[in-house]
């Protein structure tokens, strides 16, 4: 129709009706995009209060922390190189695999300053690949938690069974890899006991090792990887494993041997007589043995505290540049260089 | 049933095709030949042999899928993108041991984002069901066969070929139907075929004389035909059949056939034969989809996969290459170094002696965990964010025209952000820029000019002529509404000299008298008179036919009747003052056509004269003029020339008295013409009408003005401020378009125009020779010349630029060594008008200035005329106006005025190519941030593929914690409101320039993810290495890591995105903040199950982070010193190098100081720029000004 024929169907008399079911979108705030909103803009007064509010956040923070690393008294000792004998420095892995050398090993450790009980005792383990995807893998979780499914070693490869079939309990390579070397402490002739319970986490014994599990052939394979478990102590209470088995995220790790629960005075002597069973010498790592004690923040590392500080101190930094350069140059005007791509398409 | 009905008048008998009686042609020899083999039992499809035919029923069906189709089909249509095929083989290795991750983690996103895309494909396709649903359940009335003579209602879905069906009026056609009689004793009917083709005037449809007796339900008792016919196919202007009835053969031609959905009219009912149903009907099998265009944002996002998908084959071979050779380390020289791993006893992944082996399955793995490089969930949210974007379209009321009820209506959601990129804008003129609403504005009668109302033209030029300097475009707008919409559509007349009867006192009123009987009776216009208030309304074949008629009554000759022979006016006796009814005979119609220009009806009067009444163009009516019928020429022709001046389209009357034996003469051989069957029957009777259109006397000229659309100069204004530029391309003659072009400001005085014709004298010269070749090759070195000739000139010259080209000249300017010269032309100038222009060409030159350019254009028309250029374009927008459907159903896009453009492209446009830019951007953003940490990760696992993550965390990494934001980025985010996207319509070009998805900004994006990724990734690992990381001397393992850093990343990500975001709504706060809390509390419920199924994060957060203040102050630190460089950066930016938008929100937020010096400045600087528009004009005559007066001061 055109629009003069106010013919059969349309025209001005059906206006009224039309409108009824009129097409006319429905008003509201969401469809018409008109939804109340703050529209933030990046203002000086923004900018300065947001960089100085941080400083003053992170300052303090950075002092506690680095207070709190200051705090924590730590001995590290390097053991790997020093406990080879002499004539056997040349053939390390022949050292360590060799089970008729005696392994044992004296350590004399003196303390620096006082430390408070509890005293933690860590190894730590240099190039170390416990985050190794085949070795991650390599673990039966059910096995691990449930005595009826004993049997149930996949995922387990390459140690899975004995070479007679039977299953190993706990299977896996991460568990063969058990570390074996053992510390004991003396301070002048009084033994120093190093507690080696609870130094797993719970929810870890409690619900991912059994309490009925048992170690079952284990290390009874032709190749011995690390320490051998005591058949009659159930998983839940093996917790040096159930610690091993919590993989570490680096290659370079400290994990929990036990803790020392006597103060040591500044310039205590301690002796370390150790048995430097583990092999770290077939992949060149580093063994050390460490004392720390704990803040709130945890163990010894300046970096959170220095980081902190200077990310504080650079935002007051920022801050005061900001405003310097707000005051000397307000406001620059549009730079007509700018636009100039405008000018390119525009302009023809 | 009887008279009652009658009352109608029977219209258009006259015409050609009732005077064609039925024949038998050529074609209907075909009949059951292939091709030609359907055959339809009317009025018993129930009969054994129709049974066996298996026509498919009348049900039609639109889906995509049905109910059995739609698993496979979609899941096809989905797996068509690379990255799904990705995702899907990952998810299938993830079966195998190569996997990083369990199998089911890596799965599970897969199946959400492709199932919600599939729910989205499945509610689309239910729609389309419930539309096929309420079609085929519309009813129908059908004649019932075994019980005589009675018409039930059935369904639609029920029709079966054979059935006769009675239709009333104003319901559309089942099925595709044969004509077998109607309420009209002639067993005419008139049909709205809006719906196929768009064309808007009724076409008379009649059926065959045997059947056209059939009136009542009861006749049809023992009706029984045989219909055959040819095959279902497309053609709609075709059709071949036969009808046998009472053992006689009839040929059935497209004039008997009604096709489904088109739409009875003016006819009480009719009764037709099903002939095909549903999917065999013409309309269906015409059915196209609408067309699927990909916008440039899109394509360049595939490219960024292709580049991510490279760059991850790339790392995952640094990690393989590394890999081998940790691996083959592993036993070196008969000597196994990790032992723990036992290399001697290993698989085939790990093996140290097939380490090449290794490293290529290693390559697998890789592939599998980096897969977070790639943003999984980036389809599915950027479909969910388009189709909120399309609603918003949808549903914008600034946006829906009241007059005729329609909203805008985005067709495909595809194109939203290629609204706002758009460089060219080509727009047809009639419907699009004009109303195609015409009226009658001024009439030259007896050399005397009447009507002093001011043509829109008119009023731009005085605008445009007077010297004022207020800035226009503002005032504009104002007092565009008042200018007058006539209280009559089609008459904006006024001159009391001739109105209420005045021309009586006319010096000439015999002329006037004539002149205006001629109006009320040459046309071909049907009335209505309006039962109740008597008001007679007209249906004319085109808007200016129907200004006449309204003209001629509003002066006093009312046209109220209409019959076979005959014409009835009321009229104004002169001699008696008083309105008598006349009557005249109407003998012949000599009708329009193009090439004749003019149209003719012989009528004879109360009197007994014979009167041939004329009108046409200007170019064949004077030549036409007898020697005694040019009194008033001159005059005339100076009138006309200023009316085209106005842009007023220009018809010239005149007439002719005949004697009867002239008439005798003509009307044998007219009749003869017309009832011949040749090829050239048309040609004979132009022939036969040339010969009586001869000897006229002139009456005068009328105008009529083809209106422009509301706001029609303001939104080119703003558009042209955008630095859109805007090509019209028309089939108008030069001159009307160079009319339209001032009116619209595309064209304005000071602007060069180049003209680009072949109308020189020499091709002229040449073609009255008709030797096509060499008019060809002279056309040919013409245009060249021409447009070589205005290259040098342009480009060496500062002034501003229009090119105006004829369509005939486009045809060589087209040619493929002429096309780039011409382009290049076309682009330097600021308009360009392509006049006379065929709908092929309008396409063409659409394809020319999208594949050469490669920017991105917008084809806007409203007429099936234009489809072919909306189809080639870009984007496509179809006007939803007066010419019917067509264009909006093949756009992209359907408005319904042309002033919508300027909110659709500067607001919506602008927006969504902000919104899915920002959004692609932050989506790579964070998944290269999450994907770097695990790359560096590896690093520190010897490449070995371990995840630093658990494998939930890294599956729902991209579906739930870090998505949702982005979507309310995608849908919400505005950077300066709608008012200021049109106050500042220069923001546009950040859309043109692609300024915000330009590779800067894509790698800047990357690079910012990068450093993202490296601060969060030593940060923490240095702050957490070996020492103890709580009170408890508890050291930190793979989970705790892995779920800090993962917090560091949901912190980071999200916070990332608060900064980039410049509209913080409700939702906004929800998603982002709410992203984070779900982490925690995913953290939680997770860690809560048993260990079976949460694996490595059993209980980490209650036991492990929640109590170590480590934890919380790693993340507060690691969160706040990865976002201060960005941070830093965007604050430099904002204050002392803003972007276009920036500086609109330092507008925006200093509003005590808006208006002032800055705000104009970045107006100003917006303005200078601008080639074509109201502004543009005002600012070239500022400019003239101001360097004359300083002229004139220098020499001073």
């Amino acid at each position: 129709m055109n629009n003069n024929g106010a013919g059969s169907s349309s025209g001005s008399g059906d206006a009224s009706p039309a409108r009824r079911n009129s097409k006319r979108p429905k008003y509201s705030r969401f469809t018409q995009q008109e939804l109340p909103a703050c529209k933030p803009i990046l203002t000086p007064q923004w900018v300065i209060s947001v960089f100085t509010l941080v400083g003053i956040i992170f300052v303090p923070i950075g002092v506690a922390a680095l207070l709190a690393s200051n705090d924590v008294v730590e001995i590290i000792d390097r053991y790997d190189a020093v406990c080879v004998p002499q004539n056997m420095t040349n053939d390390k892995v022949g050292y360590i695999q060799n089970d008729a050398i005696d392994k044992t090993c004296t350590r004399r450790i003196k303390v620096p300053k006082d430390m408070n009980q509890p005293i933690y005792v860590y190894y730590q383990l240099d190039n170390f690949y416990q985050n190794h995807r085949r070795y991650v893998k390599s673990r039966n979780d059910g096995q691990l938690r449930d005595r009826s499914k004993e049997n149930d070693t996949s995922g387990c490869d390459p140690e899975k069974t004995t070479s007679n079939g039977v299953p190993i309990v706990p299977c896996g390579l991460i568990a063969w890899s058990l570390f074996n070397d053992t510390y004991n402490f003396t301070r002048g002739n009084k033994a120093l006991t190093v507690n080696t319970t609870d130094i797993s986490w719970k929810s870890d014994r409690d619900h991912k090792f059994g309490d009925d599990v048992f170690p079952k052939n284990f290390q009874n394979g032709n190749l011995t990887g690390g320490k051998k478990l005591d058949p009659n102590k159930p998983l839940s209470q093996q917790e040096d494993l159930i610690v091993w088995m919590r993989t570490a995220a680096l290659p370079t790790f400290r994990k929990l041997y036990g803790r020392i629960e006597v103060d040591l005075k500044e310039n205590d002597t301690i002796t370390v007589t150790l048995k430097n069973y583990y092999n770290t010498y077939s992949f060149s790592g580093k063994k050390k043995l460490v004392l720390s004690t704990t803040s709130w923040l945890g163990g010894k590392n300046n970096f959170l505290g220095i980081a902190y500080l200077t990310v504080g101190g650079l935002c007051f930094f920022l801050a005061t540049t900001f405003t310097v350069v707000y005051l000397v140059k307000p406001r620059k005007l549009g730079d007509p260089s700018y636009l100039s791509w405008n000018r390119n398409t525009g302009g023809h | 049933m009887a008279g009652g009905k009658r009352r109608k008048n029977l219209l258009r008998k006259f015409y050609s095709f009732s005077c064609c009686k039925a024949s038998f042609q050529e074609e209907h020899s075909q009949i059951g030949g292939p091709g030609f083999s359907r055959i339809v039992f009317a009025n018993d499809p129930d009969c054994f042999e129709a049974t066996n035919l298996y026509y498919p029923s009348n049900y039609v069906s639109t889906t995509k899928y049905t109910l059995a189709t739609f698993i496979p089909k979609a899941l096809f249509e989905q797996f068509r993108r690379v990255a799904n095929i990705y995702f899907l083989v990952t998810s299938c290795l993830s079966f195998t041991p190569l996997a990083p991750y369990t199998a089911f983690s890596a799965i599970l996103p897969l199946i959400i984002v492709i199932g919600v895309t599939m729910t989205k494909e499945a509610i689309e396709d239910f729609r389309r069901y419930r539309q096929d649903y309420e079609m085929n359940n519309r009813k129908i009335k059908v004649h019932v066969h075994q019980r005589d003579g009675t018409f039930e209602y059935t369904e639609w879905k029920n029709l079966r070929v054979g059935d006769v069906v009675k239709v009333e009026k104003d319901n559309f056609f089942p099925a595709d139907l044969i004509l077998l009689s109607s309420s009209y004793e002639d067993a005419i009917c008139y049909v709205d075929t809006m719906n196929l083709d768009g064309e808007t005037n009724l076409k008379l449809k009649q059926s065959l004389e045997v059947t056209s007796d059939l009136h009542n339900d009861s006749s049809f008792q023992h009706f029984e035909a045989l219909i055959k016919c040819e095959d279902p196919n497309a053609h709609l202007y075709t059709f071949v059949g036969t009808l046998e009835y009472q053992s006689r053969q009839y040929p059935l031609s497209p004039q008997q056939l009604l096709l489904r959905d088109s739409k009875l009219r003016n006819t009480d009912y009719i009764y037709g034969v099903v002939i095909f149903t549903g999917h065999d009907t013409k309309v269906m099998q015409n059915a196209t989809k609408p067309p699927s265009k990909r916008s440039k944002i899109e394509r360049k996002m595939d490219k960024i996969i292709y580049l991510l998908l490279s760059a991850l084959v790339l790392i995952s071979l640094i990690g393989s290459i590394f890999f081998a050779i940790t691996t083959s380390n592993d036993i070196k020289d008969g000597k196994i170094r990790r032992w723990y791993l036992r290399p001697d006893d290993t698989s085939i992944y790990f093996d140290p002696k097939e380490d090449a082996i290794a490293a290529m399955f290693h390559l697998l793995t890789a592939m599998m965990l980096y897969g977070y490089f790639i943003p999984i969930s980036l389809y599915v949210s950027i479909e969910m964010v388009k189709v909120l974007q399309v609603i918003f379209i949808n549903q914008d009321r600034e946006m829906y025209y009241e007059e005729s009820d329609k909203p805008a209506h985005a067709r495909t959601s595809n194109l939203n952000e290629e609204l706002g990129q758009v460089d060219t804008i080509l727009s047809d003129k009639t419907g699009t820029l004009t109303c195609n609403s015409m009226e009658f504005i001024k009439c030259s009668i007896a050399g005397t000019a009447y009507g002093q109302r001011v043509s829109q033209v008119e009023k731009t030029m005085t605008r445009r002529k007077g010297s004022s300097f207020i800035y226009v475009s503002d005032n504009a707008h104002q007092d565009y509404p008042v200018q007058g919409k006539p209280a009559i559509k089609g008459f904006n007349f006024e001159d009391d000299r001739i109105m209420n009867g005045n021309w009586l006192n006319e010096p000439r009123s015999d002329v006037i008298q004539k002149f205006f009987q001629l109006l009320a009776i040459c046309h071909t216009v049907i009335p209505e008179v309006d039962a109740e208030s008597r008001k007679i309304s007209y249906e004319a074949e085109s808007p200016d036919e129907a200004a006449f008629v309204i003209a001629a009554r509003e002066i006093g000759f009312e046209f109220y009747k209409r019959t076979q022979t005959s014409i009835s006016l009321h009229e104004l006796d002169p001699v008696s003052r008083k309105t008598v009814e006349s009557s005249y005979t109407l003998l012949n119609i000599l009708e329009f056509s193009s090439s004749r220009k003019r149209m003719s009806v012989i009528v004879k009067n109360k009197e007994g004269e014979l009167l041939l009444l004329s009108k046409g163009a200007d170019s064949v009516m004077f030549e036409r003029l007898a020697e005694n019928g040019r009194e008033f020429e001159d005059k005339t022709r100076e009138h006309t020339n200023n009316y085209a001046d106005d842009g007023l389209r220009i018809l010239i009357l005149a007439y002719r008295k005949l004697d009867e034996a002239e008439y005798e003469t003509f009307n044998r051989k007219f009749t003869e013409a017309k009832n011949s069957v040749s090829a050239d029957r048309e040609e004979k009777m132009d022939e036969a009408a040339e010969m009586i259109e001869r000897e006229l006397i002139l009456l005068g000229a009328t105008a009529v003005e083809d209106k422009l659309q509301d706001g029609v100069p303001e939104c080119i204004d703003k558009l042209a401020e955008a630095g859109i530029k805007i090509w019209v391309l028309t089939g108008d003659k030069m001159e009307t378009a160079i009319n339209i072009g001032f009116a619209c400001s595309l064209l304005r005085q000071g602007m060069k125009q180049i003209l680009i014709t072949l109308e020189a004298q020499e091709i002229k010269q040449l073609e009255k020779k008709g030797d096509k070749e060499s008019i060809a090759k002279a056309s040919r070195e013409s245009v060249i010349r021409q447009i070589e000739g205005n290259l040098q000139r342009n480009s060496s010259s500062e002034e501003t630029f229009a090119l105006i080209i004829d369509g005939k000249s486009l045809n060589y300017a087209l040619e493929d060594n002429v096309k780039s010269m011409f382009l290049q032309l076309a682009v330097n100038c600021a308009s360009v008008i392509c006049c006379r222009s065929s709908p092929k060409q309008k396409a063409l030159v659409t394809r020319l200035v999208k594949n050469s350019t490669r920017k991105v254009t917008l084809a806007i028309g409203d007429g099936a005329n234009d489809v072919g250029m909306i189809q080639e374009a870009d984007i496509g927008i179809g006007i939803s106006g007066v010419e019917g459907m067509q264009a909006a159903m093949s756009s992209d896009i359907a408005i319904a005025q042309f002033r919508f453009l300027e909110r659709l492209l500067l607001v919506h446009g602008h927006w969504c190519y902000r919104r899915i830019s920002l959004m692609i951007c932050y989506f790579f953003y964070k998944n290269i941030t999450f994907g770097v940490t695990l790359f560096v990760y590896e690093a520190y696992a010897s490449f070995s593929g371990t995840p630093a993550y658990n494998d939930w965390f890294m599956s729902l990494y991209n579906v739930f914690f870090t998505s949702l934001p982005v979507i309310a980025l995608g849908v919400f985010d505005q950077d300066v409101s709608a008012r200021l996207c049109l106050k500042y319509p220069l923001l546009y070009q950040e859309g043109v320039q692609n300024v915000l998805f330009s590779w800067t900004q894509i790698i800047g994006w990357m690079v910012n993810g990068i450093c993202s990724a490296i601060t969060i990734f030593f940060f923490c690992t240095i702050v957490l290495q070996h020492q103890a990381f709580r009170k408890g001397g508890e050291v930190v393992d793979r989970e705790i890591l892995g779920a800090t850093l993962y917090t560091c990343i949901v912190w980071v990500v999200n916070c990332q995105m608060a900064l980039s975001v410049s509209y913080f709504t409700l939702f906004q706060h929800i998603f982002i903040w709410g992203g984070i809390a779900l982490w925690y509390i995913f953290l939680l419920a997770y860690g809560a199950m048993t260990p079976k199924v949460s694996a490595t994060a059993f209980m980490v957060f209650i036991e492990e982070l929640a109590n170590t203040p480590s934890y919380w102050i790693v993340t507060l630190f690691v969160v706040i010193s990865t976002l201060i460089p960005y941070f830093t950066f965007t604050a430099v930016r904002v204050r002392f190098f803003p972007m276009y938008h920036e500086r609109i929100q330092w507008i925006r937020f200093d509003d005590r100081v808006a208006e002032s010096e800055y705000s104009g400045e970045v107006r100003q600087r917006s303005e200078r720029l601008i080639m074509a528009g109201v502004s543009a004009r005002l600012e070239a005559k500022v400019s003239q000004i101001r360097s004359r007066v300083h002229h004139a001061v220098q020499t001073l």
